[in-house]
């Protein structure tokens, strides 16, 4: 199993948000979580990553068979992991092709491989400039500065095809796109998508889900997983919303 | 420890005043002389500031001035070539360059130069045999404007400095680069004057850099007195670069005329006590001031810039933008304060200052004052303390990037919106580069000029590529 979460508890500052969330992920699948607004998606996601102040106080996050919850946020991008952030950072004075170039570095470094050259690099960023159709200069841009929200996301997926990470969490990256972004990001995912690595979708509306193919779909209520099915699941979820999930979690609870 | 020994420094200046006097106004014009007298006698009123004073309650000098100071009161080296002393060329970046050794010019050929296109640029000594009338129409405005006392010791006890005169129409092609070099095994006191008289529609970009050779003690009061006649532009850089044990009160007083500009960037690498009193005179309608400024401090150190922008006419504008990085136990001060007379209607002035603190015990005091008297003025401030976001750190780090690279690009990403505003290429990335390296902890003072320090990566190939992308 490429990633495993057995039995995670996650608070911020001292309150429980994710309580007993298990999930496990193969190489080459795909899994979505859908779940109404509040429920724990985004601490899903930042806690795999490692982001400060999502306290792990009980269960484990095994990653390529080791558990990660005592790596840096570097360490686990370096092996692999990748966020794509529902809001991506702004950060004024970094343009774009330093920060990327400053990443594949870091990560190559860690690798023990040498530095990129100019001219591999540039013909990189090209390359996946192309897949998520970014058309503008990036050198002159900081980092996600003055960037629409569409551009803000295929950026996500842009840094996601330059790093090609082996697990890659998406939070909403299909949020307040309209249906051609959509279609982009959606072909963005299908192309890097490959038999050793794995995504893990994290998403509010089933749109996104037709146009990347789930393998498996998991309800995320309450902290926890509730429900998993097929993608049959999330039309179900589109068609009749959360409510019921909420009555049947509320019954058996 | 005490005022007594503040005031001992005082009386020991008064008393070389009284010994030197022969070549204290030796070459002075009559104005010079006369201003001279003047400045000795307001010096011996207000004496050193002591942070009794509004302006300087966050600076202290108590220990600075502690140390028994020596003053040249005579030229000792007759001819010093700098490039023996210390190397200055920068291959991509031609520059004029004039030098001061411990606050005289020091020359090779010629003590003043005229350059082909009428430039004269050369030593203010030298300056006021030569060209008296010029010296006197300009000299001592900053004296005028500002009685302290450090611009009244000053006007007392400078002797040389450098004179910079720019013709009408002239548009100095290879900007001019004044170095002011301390090299003494003794403490040292230097005061130096430049002053600099920029004709009608010229145009000359100065690079001024302050920089220590050694690590001894050393105190500069520098005083810069620049002109800017009418439709006429001025950039000025200044770079300083000086050990911890030195301390340096840097005036720069600037007139504008009608229609002229000034770009004034003051960028701080290292220093143990810096002061930068910047003092712009807005004299004429459409007058237009950018005046930026970084400061990147650690251990001890301590900056205080004061800009006084004077919106005397109609229609002009300024702009302030200082940016500080205070890491370790450094401090630093900002003090921006905005005149608007009565008569200088449709004044736009901006003013911004944003600062960084690494850690608990770094301290930044940032005052913004407005000042106005007239009705129809745009104007706005703004002043932030923070820490580096950490929203943004960690988005670097969940791309493989460690803390300490991640903090490195945030600062630098930070000071890089002054560093921008710099116009002249190569320049820029000179100081760029030195930004970095001094962000990373790598530069510090060194035994040659600090645009010379440094070589900027070398990926030319690769910037030039950059640019399809
Ligand atoms: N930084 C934070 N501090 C305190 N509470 C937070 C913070 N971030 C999220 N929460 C709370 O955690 C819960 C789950 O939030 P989140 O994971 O963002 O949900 P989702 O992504 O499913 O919409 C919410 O109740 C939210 O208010
Ligand atoms: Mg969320």
């Amino acid at each position: 199993m490429l990633l495993n979460i057995k039995n995670l508890h996650v608070e911020i500052d001292g309150k429980e948000i994710i309580s007993g969330l298990n999930l496990g992920i193969n190489k080459g699948e795909i899994h979505a979580i859908m779940g109404p607004n509040g429920t724990g998606k985004s601490t899903l996601a930042y806690a795999i990553a490692g982001r400060e102040g999502y306290e792990v106080t009980k269960g484990e996050i095994i990653y390529k068979g080791e558990n990660i919850l005592n790596w840096e946020p570097d360490k686990r991008a370096n092996e692999g992991i990748f966020l794509g952030f529902q809001y991506p950072v702004e950060i004024p004075g970094v343009s774009m092709t330093n920060f990327m170039r400053t990443a594949i570095n870091a990560q190559r470094e860690y690798r023990e491989q040498g530095s990129i050259s100019g001219k591999d690099f540039l013909a990189r960023m090209e390359e996946k400039k192309k897949l998520v159709e970014i058309h503008t200069k990036l050198t002159s841009r900081s980092v996600n500065e003055g960037f629409s929200g569409g551009e803000k996301k295929k950026n996500e997926i842009f840094q996601m095809a330059m790093l090609e990470p082996t697990m890659a969490v998406l939070d909403e990256t299909d949020s307040g796109l309209d249906i051609d972004a959509l279609k982009i990001v959606a072909n963005g995912v299908n192309l890097i998508k490959n038999e050793e690595n794995a995504f893990l979708i994290i998403t509010h509306y089933q749109r996104l889900l037709d146009y990347i193919v789930p393998d498996f779909v998991h309800v995320l209520y309450d902290g926890k997983i509730v429900k998993s099915g097929g993608k049959k699941l999330a039309e179900q979820l589109e068609e009749q919303g959360y409510e019921w999930i909420k009555e049947e979690f509320e019954r058996v609870s | 420890m005490n005022n007594s020994q503040q005031i001992s420094l005082k009386e020991r200046f008064e008393k070389q005043f009284e010994e030197h006097k022969k070549n204290l106004y030796k070459h002075d014009t009559r104005k010079v002389a006369e201003y001279r007298s003047q400045g000795y006698d307001a010096f011996r009123r207000l004496g050193f500031p002591t942070r009794k004073l509004e302006d300087w309650k966050n600076t202290d000098l108590k220990k600075a001035l502690e140390t028994d100071y020596k003053q040249e009161f005579e030229l000792t080296h007759e001819e010093v070539n700098v490039e023996d002393l210390f190397e200055c060329k920068v291959h991509d970046f031609d520059t004029e360059i004039s030098s001061l050794l411990n606050g005289w010019y020091v020359y090779t050929d010629s003590p003043l130069k005229k350059l082909p296109d009428g430039t004269i640029m050369g030593s203010l000594a030298k300056a006021m045999k030569e060209y008296p009338d010029l010296v006197d129409q300009y000299y001592g405005e900053a004296f005028r404007l500002e009685q302290n006392g450090f611009t009244a010791m000053n006007t007392a006890f400078a002797q040389d400095g450098v004179f910079i005169y720019v013709p009408d129409n002239v548009k100095v092609k290879r900007p001019i680069q004044l170095i002011n070099i301390i090299n003494k095994n003794e403490n040292i006191f230097i005061q130096n004057r430049n002053l600099v008289v920029i004709g009608k529609n010229a145009e000359l970009t100065m690079v001024h850099c302050d920089d220590s050779v050694n690590h001894n003690i050393s105190f500069t009061n520098s005083l810069t007195e620049a002109v800017i006649g009418e439709n006429a532009g001025l950039d000025h850089y200044k770079l300083q670069n000086l050990n911890n044990n030195s301390s340096l009160i840097n005036s720069s007083f600037f007139s504008l005329e009608k229609n002229s500009r000034l770009k004034a960037n003051a960028i701080t690498l290292n220093g143990g006590l810096i002061r930068n009193n910047i003092h712009v005179s807005l004299n004429g309608e459409n007058g237009a001031a950018d005046v930026y400024g970084v400061f990147l401090l650690d251990r001890e150190q301590h900056v205080d810039n004061q800009v006084f922008i004077d919106h005397r006419m109609p229609n002009c504008y300024s702009n302030e933008l200082f940016k500080g990085i205070l890491d370790e136990k450094s401090t630093g001060v900002f003090n921006g304060h905005i005149m608007v007379r009565k008569d200088a209607q449709i004044t736009n002035a901006y003013q911004n200052n944003k600062n960084l603190l690494l850690t608990d015990e770094a301290k930044m005091n940032a005052k913004p004052f407005l000042e106005i008297y007239a009705d129809d003025v745009k104007c706005s401030h703004g002043a932030t303390v923070g820490q580096l976001d950490k929203e943004a750190m960690f988005y670097l780090k969940s791309r493989g990037i460690d803390a300490d690279k991640a903090r490195t690009l945030l600062m630098y990403a930070f000071a890089a919106e002054v560093i921008e505003k710099i116009s002249i290429e190569p320049l820029k990335v000179r100081i760029d580069d030195m930004v970095k390296r001094r962000l990373r902890g790598e530069l510090s003072v060194c035994d040659r000029c600090v645009l010379h320090c440094s070589e900027p990566e070398k990926e030319i190939e690769f910037d030039i590529d950059l640019s399809k992308i």
